[in-house]
């Protein structure tokens, strides 16, 4: 275990910083909430974050190597499961346990 | 079993000018998110199970996997930090990484529904608990007619999802077998199955989720050390080039 006062002083700083970013941002937005130019980007958002951070989350696979099957065959599992039976927790329990079988067995390392 | 949640949303005193919004209790708001937050919610706890996992795993006291979801509640950040805090890295260092990995956090802004939810404690909290899940529930087009206590109460238990779910990884991390590996997918699939969502939500727009991956591959390219600042500035940017050259028509929402 580190030391346990700079385990602490690790989370209330990282939690400042993350409380600082998702709150400041509102006082500035304020008088353009009323904008096109806002309303015209807060409508597409979401879905462009959401890819964004798949892919952020999948950055590291060593795509030359046949271990990157497993996150890749992990994520088509997950995305065949949403598109067919739209329940959240099945994809991502379904993805994951394949990801997790793949991983410890086939493409263990 | 009775839970008192702490009362959230609510105007701290009671003011002569009636609200647009009907008058709601924060308790009947949390009935509501219960059905809101079913499928997501849960899906938190396969991640904070792997989340508390690591966390014990890496010589971390049980107990700091609760404190960092609490409070720090952003789950993909507090993945990097278990590594960082493991290996005693300045904190310096990790101010700075929290700032690089979460400052995405300044675009949902633009689309969380802050002027819906009433009081001084109800907008503290509701920017406080404004995770990538909590971004992608409430400001969805399902989400559009919601009031206040539904929004906050919908944080409150993602919020304790994952205090909740983190708390019994670190606990009973030690069970998971030698070799069981991979776990950690489950915030990928996470945001897979809430980008899937949100791409359907945009009804055939499908300039906007190729611009996106366009955006991310770029990043990861050109600024693999920073690619989701990168790529979050350069879809931003795209957005408002498509938006200034399409004329600012109306077009089709």
């Amino acid at each position: 275990m580190p030391d346990a006062r700079y385990a602490v002083a690790a989370v209330v700083i990282t939690a400042a910083v993350t409380w600082t970013l998702r709150a400041l941002p509102f006082a500035a937005l304020a008088p353009l909430r009323a904008s096109g130019t806002v309303q015209y980007l807060s409508t597409r958002m979401p879905a462009g974050v959401m890819l964004i951070l798949v892919v952020y989350c999948l950055r590291d696979i060593p795509l030359t190597q046949p271990r990157a099957l497993a996150p890749v065959v992990a994520l088509a599992v997950t995305v065949g499961l949403h598109l067919w039976r739209r329940n959240a927790l099945l994809s991502i329990v379904g993805g994951t346990a394949v990801h997790v079988i793949l991983a410890s067995t086939v493409f263990a390392t | 079993m009775r839970i008192a949640p702490p009362v959230v949303g609510d105007t701290p005193a009671p003011t002569p000018v009636p609200t647009s919004a009907p008058p709601s209790r924060p308790l009947s708001g949390l009935r509501v998110a219960l059905g809101d937050t079913a499928s997501v919610g849960l899906a938190f706890v396969p991640i904070g199970l792997a989340f508390g996992a690591l966390v014990t795993q890496s010589g971390i006291d049980w107990w700091w996997a609760s404190l960092s979801a609490a409070l720090i509640y952003a789950g993909s950040f507090e993945f990097l930090l278990i590594g960082m805090v493991a290996a005693a890295v300045p904190l310096a260092s990790i101010a700075a990484t929290a700032f690089m990995v979460n400052v995405r956090h300044v675009f949902y802004a633009l689309s969380y529904p802050l002027h819906r939810v009433q009081g001084r404690l109800g907008k503290a909290y509701g920017t406080f608990a404004l995770s990538d899940e909590a971004y992608a529930l409430t400001s969805g087009e399902k989400a559009r007619s919601w009031p206040g206590p539904r929004i906050i109460g919908l944080q409150l238990l993602l919020h304790l999802y994952w205090v909740g779910g983190a708390t019994a990884g670190a606990l009973l991390g030690s069970l998971i077998p030698e070799g069981v590996t991979g776990l950690d997918f489950a915030l990928t699939a996470l945001f897979t199955v809430l980008a899937v969502d949100a791409v359907r939500d945009l009804r055939g727009d499908l300039p906007t989720p190729l611009l996106a991956l366009l955006s991310a591959l770029f990043a990861r390219l050109l600024f693999p050390g920073e690619l989701l600042l990168a790529a979050f500035a350069l879809f931003t940017l795209g957005l408002l080039v498509r938006h200034l050259a399409t004329g600012r028509r109306p077009g089709r929402a």
